[in-house]
């Protein structure tokens, strides 16, 4: 894989009136060409400092910033400002020009870039037609509502051709139904036009959806990098559990640990992809002489990744449940033994 | 007697007009009564004496003096305005050195008034103009007394622009003059034009000092004839022309605002 964004050792200190303020603290992130990357963390934690570090709107302390292999952080201003065109942002609080129309809006980036007017109506044209606001290009922000928003800074963000979107809270400030169909269209983004995505969220929910890795943020620090499943179904850091255990269909296996169930053996079972829909379980257990509850369980999809866990108790000889555990680890199943 | 009589006879509305006529002439009231005019014709003959091309005159001498000084004042007030914020804290251009500089100099503008400040620059005034006195003498005075007055306008007109689009520009690779040309100044419009017409209004009044130095204009006009020769009638329509002046530039200012407001 092309890694398109390297950070290298970031950190960014503050001077607050008598004392230094840590923001960043020895930061290291690589992200792949192609991929969704999702930074998550409480607020203060750093990750929108983090974001700003990848375009320079917060210039480091200490460490590079490497994009598509250009060190940023050696550039000079007007190189720089070159380089930010590669790289579309948008905002939480959208940050439109409240005095331009959406077409005005989404071509203002090209007018920047003093690009011939024929051009901009012909992009701003089609970027229109793809967040699907062809009907509104003669309304200012205040006549739409924030989905409607953020959907304009998205085209403009993409109306310099970016390689990277940066996306500092993309969904915060809206309601359910809003947030998923934004998600949905930074996914689309994502497929069709091939733009890697970098954002930052304080809600799992998002990381779930679209992310293909994530990174936890804690104080400051990265404390877990992974694929989102593996975090999600296996999370190493206590902050990293808070954030899991927030969405709903989480498996909270330590009430398990005492007294539930009858005495059997309490297996936590992983499945991911295809083989979440199969009947693995079923299959293994038939084989041998022991029989099984299921405890809890789940069954859902993270990205376009299905995945399973279920919580079971086998009851049985041992022999018989030694030989379930060892058939299911050798179809390929995540097993842990509970109790 | 007669007075009262009179004012038994034709209701409130003469009685309001009388006690003004009594007000500003004591001679009025008997003169009407006897030659016995309708309550117009007597208003109306009231303003009889008044030189209407001198009023004219006067009132050209205030558009000029003041469109004249707004011009400049726009343009280096408003050059003053934006290097005032973008050299403020946190800004784009932060310097602490050079915004209080600049600060401290507008602000000793500022706390000097205007009678004052006309007779102090009368030297520079004489150098820029080559003269100190008359119309053109009093347009030096009022932009240096206006520029660091609007300016201070500007600046707070520009800290009201959302910091949230600033960023956004930036991080679409926009240069400094791109962000204060495109983003500034045209999110700041309303609150621009609204400094503006402040602005107008505020040159209007101080024009009406500039009589001092012989500057002409209506201020000068009710000074010097309405107040200090006794012409009332010339006080009471000067004022009226001043009042319609700043009326007039008030509800323009406004109407603009609101045709550019997208809020």
């Amino acid at each position: 894989m092309f890694v398109l964004i390297e950070l290298i050792g970031i950190d960014k200190e503050y001077r607050a009136k008598d004392r230094i303020v840590t923001a960043l603290q020895h930061i290291n992130l690589t992200v792949e060409k192609g991929e969704i990357f999702g930074v998550i963390g409480r607020s203060g934690a750093g990750k929108s400092t983090l974001l700003r570090c990848v375009n320079l709107l917060e210039r480091p302390t200490n460490g590079k910033v490497l994009v598509g292999g250009q060190d940023l952080t050696s550039l000079k201003e007007g190189e720089l400002q070159k380089e930010r065109k590669r790289i579309g942002m948008i905002f939480q609080h959208f940050n439109l020009l409240s005095t331009a129309t959406v077409e005005q809006n989404i071509a203002f980036p090209l007018k920047l870039s003093k690009l011939p007017k024929k051009e901009i109506a012909a992009k701003v044209a089609s970027l229109l037609e793809l967040v699907g606001l062809s009907q509104h290009r003669k309304q200012y922000p205040s006549q739409l509502s924030g989905g409607q928003k953020q959907r304009v800074g998205i085209a403009r963000a993409l109306a310099s051709d970016p390689d990277i979107l940066l996306c500092d809270e993309a969904t915060s400030a809206l309601d359910p139904q809003t947030t998923e169909s934004i998600l949905e269209l930074l996914k689309d983004i994502n497929t069709k036009l091939g733009i890697t995505i970098l954002l930052i969220t304080h809600e799992m929910g998002v990381i779930r959806a679209i992310c293909d890795r994530v990174a936890v943020m804690d104080q400051g620090e990265i404390v877990e990098v992974g694929d989102v499943l593996d975090v999600f179904l296996k999370p190493q850091h206590e902050v990293s559990r808070q954030f899991v255990s927030e969405v709903a269909d989480s498996i909270d296996s330590s009430a398990f640990y005492n007294g539930a169930g009858s005495g059997g053996r309490i297996l936590r079972i992983i499945f991911r992809g295809e083989q979440t829909y199969e009947p693995v379980l079923y299959e293994t257990v038939k084989e041998t002489g022991a029989t099984f509850a299921i405890l809890q369980g789940t069954v859902s999809r993270m990205k376009d990744t299905p995945y399973g866990q279920l919580v079971v108790e086998l009851r049985g000889s041992d022999a018989d449940v030694d030989a379930v555990v060892g058939g299911l680890c050798s179809r390929g199943l995540e097993v842990s033994v509970l109790r | 007697m007669n007075g009262i009589l009179l004012n038994l006879l034709n209701g409130s509305l003469l009685n309001g007009f009388q006690l003004n006529g009594t007000l500003l002439n004591g001679t009025l009231l008997n003169d009407t009564l006897l030659n016995g005019k309708s309550l117009l014709g007597r208003m109306i003959s009231y303003f009889d004496e008044i030189n209407w091309d001198l009023m004219f005159k006067a009132t050209r001498e205030t558009l000029y003096m003041m469109g004249v000084s707004l011009l400049f004042t726009i343009i280096l007030g408003l050059a003053l305005g934006i290097i005032l914020f973008l050299t403020g804290p946190g800004q784009m251009l932060q310097n602490k050195i050079s915004y209080f500089v600049l600060s401290l100099v507008v602000n000793m503008l500022r706390s000097v008034p205007f009678v004052i400040l006309m007779i102090l620059i009368m030297p520079l005034t004489k150098m820029l103009i080559g003269t100190s006195i008359g119309v053109q003498g009093a347009i030096p005075p009022l932009v240096v007394a206006a520029v660091p007055f609007f300016a201070r306008l500007v600046e707070a007109a520009l800290r009201e622009v959302d910091r949230g689009v600033q960023e956004a520009a930036q991080a679409m690779g926009a240069t400094k003059w791109q962000i204060v040309w495109h983003v500034l100044l045209r999110e700041a419009r309303t609150g621009l034009i609204a400094a503006v017409t402040i602005t107008a209004i505020t040159l209007v009044s101080y024009t009406a000092m500039s009589g001092i130095i012989g500057g002409g204009g209506l201020g000068d006009l009710a000074q010097r004839l309405g107040y200090q020769r006794f012409r009332t009638d010339v006080m009471i329509v000067t004022v009226a022309f001043l009042l319609v002046l700043v009326q007039v530039l008030q509800m323009a200012g406004d109407a603009l605002v609101k045709h550019f407001s997208r809020k």
